[in-house]
């Protein structure tokens, strides 16, 4: 299913020239439209509301040794949205973690690439998540480790909206301003769209960005799809020094198809048939016209 | 039993930067040495034991050994889900402790009677389960599990419990402790109820009954080939814990006598019914309530000699 790709060098070390994010987002959204789509899976509109945020902190950001996944001193993304895994794996194929063509076992029966992400047998993945309000306290305890034993390692910790119903993401949201994690940054992948409707007809979260701010996080909100604005965001965690970062991301869930986009719909349905053309061409001609 | 266990843990962090000790805010008057001695391997999680949990399995991941700690079902029930996932699934090296398990905060009512999690803990994948007897097992449990390099749960009573064990033992995960010896019936004890089980097993004697005791302080991984002598040797097993007949003890050693073709065995579960206490009390007071005390688990093990 990736075949037409021009072939590119992997980002398999941390020197290594880093790959156009506005290319690796394609990608990853092209991989998510066919994964899915072949699989028959949900969850494309969630994969696609993070692919940018996911394609400039990979290939800008990140340090990381693809080669040595268990390098020691990488940074370590934290998918706490596992739901969103198929955009985690796509990246993770490109940067040369496992071989493209593994994308095809997505959902596969005997296949590790899980419908949440998982971390058995999948190098790159750090941890296993799926049920929400987990990953922002693992990442919280992988920064406090590190921090007390005096490491550079960062921590990026990503989080859906709906995840933030979850009591559990608040109480690692106090603790990580009481112990000074400015290793640690959250990305809320605000999409405004969780499983059984819009954020603000289920629970409001709204400020949200000011709920963080009141926690103790240094915080910025963003577009999330504009790939400059993630970069300079990214660029400058820590926000202050002595405090976790939280960007909240401004997102469209399923961005980059017109008909996924803001669609409740796709949460749960797969492209398929005409659908799936019809994405792909959409995604082929956004690349083009940005060429 | 605490007591024993953070002495211990204290000596082994102060020689291994690795152990950390993650508190749910609990731990009073106790917990002030390792604190103010090791503030870098001391972390007080707060009230929120589901972000204990995963920080906990975080920084395992990292290295660490980890050691959370709570009372009753507040480290266990509470943050189940962070316990399977985060700490089983990964594999991580946690070590969840409660302090408090069966009825030892008795008076304090139904929340704080932990008499599930060890069924709870002993379904958990890859989970360890120890349940100590007295302060001599608790300190070598507490050795045994940060020299094992996986989840564990370990299930303490309070402070000031006798000791059983009247000299060194032999402690291996896995490996029940022969207290006595006998013919005719075993008492097979987890946790605190070991005291209980050694005052039957002499009265018992009293009468000409010889009375095999084992302290099963490990039910996960069990010692089914000490279970399975059991049946040969005495035919008759009783099982003892202050805990449900549901999930803990008995039932563990119930699927390894359903298993064992051929061996025929009486067998009684003796433990508290799957029900809540309808009054509280001291933990002696309840014990008694559920007839498991001496005198009530003595009248249960006649029964089942009856039989």
């Amino acid at each position: 299913m990736t075949a037409e790709l021009d072939p590119v060098a992997p980002l398999d070390a941390p020197a290594a020239p880093r790959l156009d994010a506005r290319e690796v987002a394609y990608r990853i959204r092209r991989h998510c439209v066919l994964m899915t789509g072949n699989a028959n899976a949900s969850h494309i509109g969630s994969s696609l509301s993070m692919a940018d945020l996911l394609a400039v902190l990979y290939a800008r950001f990140l340090r990381f040794d693809a080669a040595r996944p268990d390098w020691t001193e990488r940074d370590r993304f934290i998918l706490s949205k596992g739901h969103g895994c198929a955009a985690l794996y796509a990246v993770l194929a490109e940067c040369g973690y496992f071989p493209v063509e593994r994308l095809d076992t997505f959902y596969q029966d005997g296949s590790p690439l899980a419908g949440h992400a998982t971390h058995k047998d999948m190098p790159g993945v750090e941890v296993s998540t799926g049920s929400l309000g987990h990953g922002l306290a693992l990442a919280t305890g992988m920064a406090l480790a590190t921090k007390r034993d005096g490491r550079s390692e960062r921590f990026w910790a990503m989080v859906s909206d709906g995840e933030c119903d979850e009591g559990s993401t608040w109480e690692a949201a106090l603790f990580a301003p009481q112990h000074r994690l400015d290793n640690l940054a959250v990305i809320v992948d605000y999409n405004k769209i969780q499983s059984l409707g819009r954020v603000e007809e289920v629970l409001d979260l709204e400020p949200l960005a000011d709920k963080w701010r009141a926690f103790g996080w240094a915080t910025r909100e963003i577009d999330g799809h504009d790939l400059g604005a993630i970069d300079a965001a990214f660029a400058a965690v820590p926000f202050e020094p002595g405090r976790p970062s939280c960007i909240v991301a401004h997102t469209v869930k399923g961005k980059g198809v017109s008909y996924m986009e803001d669609k409740l719909l796709y949460h749960y349905r797969a492209p398929r048939g005409e659908d799936l053309d019809k994405a792909l061409a959409e995604l082929d001609a956004a690349r083009e016209a940005a060429r | 039993m605490r007591t024993a266990f953070l002495d211990t843990l204290y000596e082994l962090a102060k020689a291994d930067r690795r152990i950390v000790f993650v508190t749910g805010d609990l731990g009073f008057s106790v917990v002030e040495r390792f604190m103010a001695d090791l503030p870098d391997q001391f972390v007080n999680a707060g009230v929120a034991e589901q972000n204990m949990t995963s920080l906990a399995a975080g920084m395992a991941l990292m290295g660490k050994v980890v050691f959370t700690y709570s009372i009753a079902n507040f480290p266990t029930l509470r943050c189940l889900e962070q316990v399977r996932n985060d700490v089983c699934y990964h594999e991580a090296n946690v070590k969840v402790i409660a302090v408090g398990g069966g009825f030892t905060y008795g008076a304090m009512g139904a929340s704080h009677h932990a008499t599930e999690e060890l069924g709870v803990m002993r379904m958990m994948p890859g989970m360890v389960v120890v349940a100590p007897a007295d302060p001599v097992e608790a300190r070598a449990a507490t050795r045994a599990i940060v020299a094992y390099d996986g989840p564990c749960y370990l299930r303490l009573g309070k402070a000031g419990e006798p000791n059983v064990h009247t000299g060194p033992i032999d402690f291996q995960l896995g490996r029940a402790i022969t207290l006595r010896d006998g013919r005719d019936l075993t008492l097979i004890s987890t946790g605190g109820m070991l005291g209980t089980a050694v005052a039957v097993a002499n009265r018992l004697a009293e009468r000409g009954v010889q009375t095999r005791v084992l302290s099963m302080h490990t039910l996960k991984p069990l010692d089914e080939e000490a279970v399975r002598a059991a049946a040969r040797e005495t035919g008759a097993i009783a099982t003892l814990e202050q805990h449900s007949v549901i999930g803990g003890l008995g039932s563990a050693v119930a699927e390894v006598l359903a298993e064992s073709n051929g061996e025929r065995v009486r067998f009684r579960r003796i433990g508290v019914p799957s029900a809540f206490s309808e009054r509280v009390g001291s933990q002696k007071w309840l014990e008694q309530y559920h007839r498991l005390d001496e005198t009530g688990v003595l009248a249960q093990v006649e029964a089942l000699l009856r039989a």
